[in-house]
């Protein structure tokens, strides 16, 4: 409990010092509401909008499809390319540099012509989300594979002939937390790559939400729409975390377990 | 006469520009514990690499059991300077890595990890992780994976190098229990001319700048070998007459 305390009071004195400051910027003294919204008709939004009238539902699982279907499509398609691209020498030679140029350059600007080409429905989103996160978890996977400690691979080989058996039980699991890296990387991307299509075309989703809110000058939905994109990303990024725990364990296992004394 | 477990024929490797090892020929008997010592640098590991089959040869012949090597193989055991466990698998599941996924080895796989784990001392460690154990545990589960499948020839790159003197020399005593209840060919590098007496049958000497066989004498010392046994007269003689060669080839 007093743990609990320590641990969450000094964050929500910010909030509240915040929450504060932008009453005070709001209020009488303050800017006009039709550019800066105080909290109260900001959360009054939120509450209208996630549960007076639910008219946020829609166009939140409308984001989260979107998203979740081009985070998941382009992940596993990362880390199927960077798995053949980190074994294969010609890939290495012939294509990697490019991948590399093409990870430099903001995929977003992409996202009208894959509005032309996807059509302004669900496609085109999914598309472009797949494609913003598929970039750095390839550039993630092919250098956790490469960067796998050369004695353990040499240690796995005296064992086994097998490529499949070295890369399983050696590559693959030595590169997790590299992948798990990239995916973490990944589920903001996805957020972004998703609000970013709904914003140039769409008739539906958060970033339509917030897109139209423009149009009749209504800020406080703005906010309200910002907010709720917000707490989506980091719960999206609080699970990966969770399962990047879980299953790359032995990552920083060092800090919490205890060492038994040698026993001879 | 039954065909040498190791048989070396005028063995060269070179790397692009440098001549690592040139005309290296000996013979491993079967049960036969051979030390290979030499300065640092001399080859001592391309020549372990080269029999494991992990190197590809620049010239001469390797053997094994009569056949030649052309790749790793299962009646070979390695262990290296590094432990090189996985982090990611318990000491029983590193032991029980050459039958593959913990779920794919069989039960008589099973049982004989847990043996060897026993035999070394580590029955209590079986579900600890790396990290949990010390260097000289973890390189005690490097040996009991070498030996999982029941190997006839072990090869070993200084194993106990990176160990402090005194687990070392306890490191090289529960070695030779696990040989002497199943004596087997074995070629184990190190440049420690104690840990060489200790531990062999022979003793092969390279030189280095190419690496090539200066002497290949026997080790006539009584087995078990103790702590004891490093006092003894015959020991130190010929722990002297090894120093001095080995100043010679240093030189």
């Amino acid at each position: 409990m007093k743990a609990a305390f320590a641990r969450f009071a000094p964050p929500l004195v910010t909030l509240v010092l915040i929450l504060g400051a932008w009453a005070l910027a709001t209020g009488p003294a303050g800017l006009p509401s039709y550019l800066l919204p105080g909290p109260w008709p900001v959360a009054l939004s939120l509450w209208n909008g996630l549960i007076g009238t639910g008219s946020f539902w829609p166009h939140i699982g409308f984001t989260l499809t979107s998203t979740l279907l081009g985070y998941v499509g382009g992940s596993i398609a990362a880390i199927i390319v960077g798995v053949a691209a980190a074994e294969s020498r010609l890939f290495e030679r012939f294509v990697y540099p490019y991948v590399v140029a093409v990870q430099a350059a903001p995929k977003v600007a992409l996202a009208p012509l894959i509005l032309v080409w996807f059509g302004f429905g669900l496609a085109s989103k999914v598309v472009l989300v797949a494609l913003i996160c598929f970039f750095p978890l390839l550039v993630n996977t092919i250098s956790g594979i490469r960067g796998t400690d050369p004695e353990l691979i040499e240690m796995a080989r005296s064992f086994s002939r097998s490529r499949g058996f070295v890369f399983l039980h050696v590559k693959l699991p030595a590169a997790a937390p590299a992948i798990f890296a990239g995916l973490q990387i990944g589920i903001v991307l996805a957020l972004i790559g998703a609000v970013v299509g709904e914003f140039v075309a769409s008739d539906r989703g958060v970033g339509y939400l917030i897109g139209s809110a423009t149009v009749n000058m209504s800020v406080t939905t703005m906010f309200a729409g910002v907010i709720v994109l917000a707490g989506f990303g980091m719960a999206g990024s609080a699970l990966v975390q969770r399962i990047q725990r879980r299953v790359v364990f032995w990552d920083n296992a060092e800090r919490h377990i205890v060492t038994p004394q040698e026993t001879a | 006469m039954s065909s040498p477990a190791l048989s070396l024929d005028g063995v060269g490797f070179s790397f692009p520009g440098r001549q690592v090892l040139a005309g290296l020929s000996f013979n491993v008997a079967p049960g036969e514990f051979v030390a290979v010592l030499g300065p640092s640098g001399g080859g001592k590991s391309t020549l372990l690499r080269l029999i494991a089959g992990l190197l590809p040869l620049g010239a001469g012949r390797v053997l094994v059991r009569g056949t030649p090597v052309t790749g790793p193989r299962q009646d070979v055991g390695m262990v290296f300077q590094k432990a090189t466990l996985l982090p990611w698998r318990t000491a029983l599941d590193n032991v029980l890595l050459p039958a593959g996924f913990r779920r794919g080895a069989s039960p008589a796989e099973r049982t004989r990890a847990e043996n060897l784990l026993a035999a070394i001392g580590l029955a209590d460690s079986a579900n600890y992780y790396p990290a949990q154990l010390s260097g000289g545990m973890a390189q005690r589960v490097g040996l009991a994976r070498m030996l999982l499948h029941d190997p006839d020839l072990l090869l070993m790159d200084e194993p106990f190098a990176a160990l402090d003197a005194m687990t070392r020399e306890r490191m090289a005593l529960v070695l030779q229990k696990l040989w002497q209840e199943r004596p087997r060919a074995a070629v184990f590098v190190t440049h420690s001319i104690q840990e060489a007496l200790l531990l062999a049958d022979r003793v092969v000497v390279l030189a280095h700048s190419p690496g090539r066989i200066v002497a290949d004498w026997p080790v006539p010392l009584p087995r078990p070998r103790a702590p004891e046994t490093m006092a003894t007269p015959e020991f130190n003689e010929l722990a002297l007459k090894l120093r001095r060669l080995f100043d010679e080839v240093a030189a």
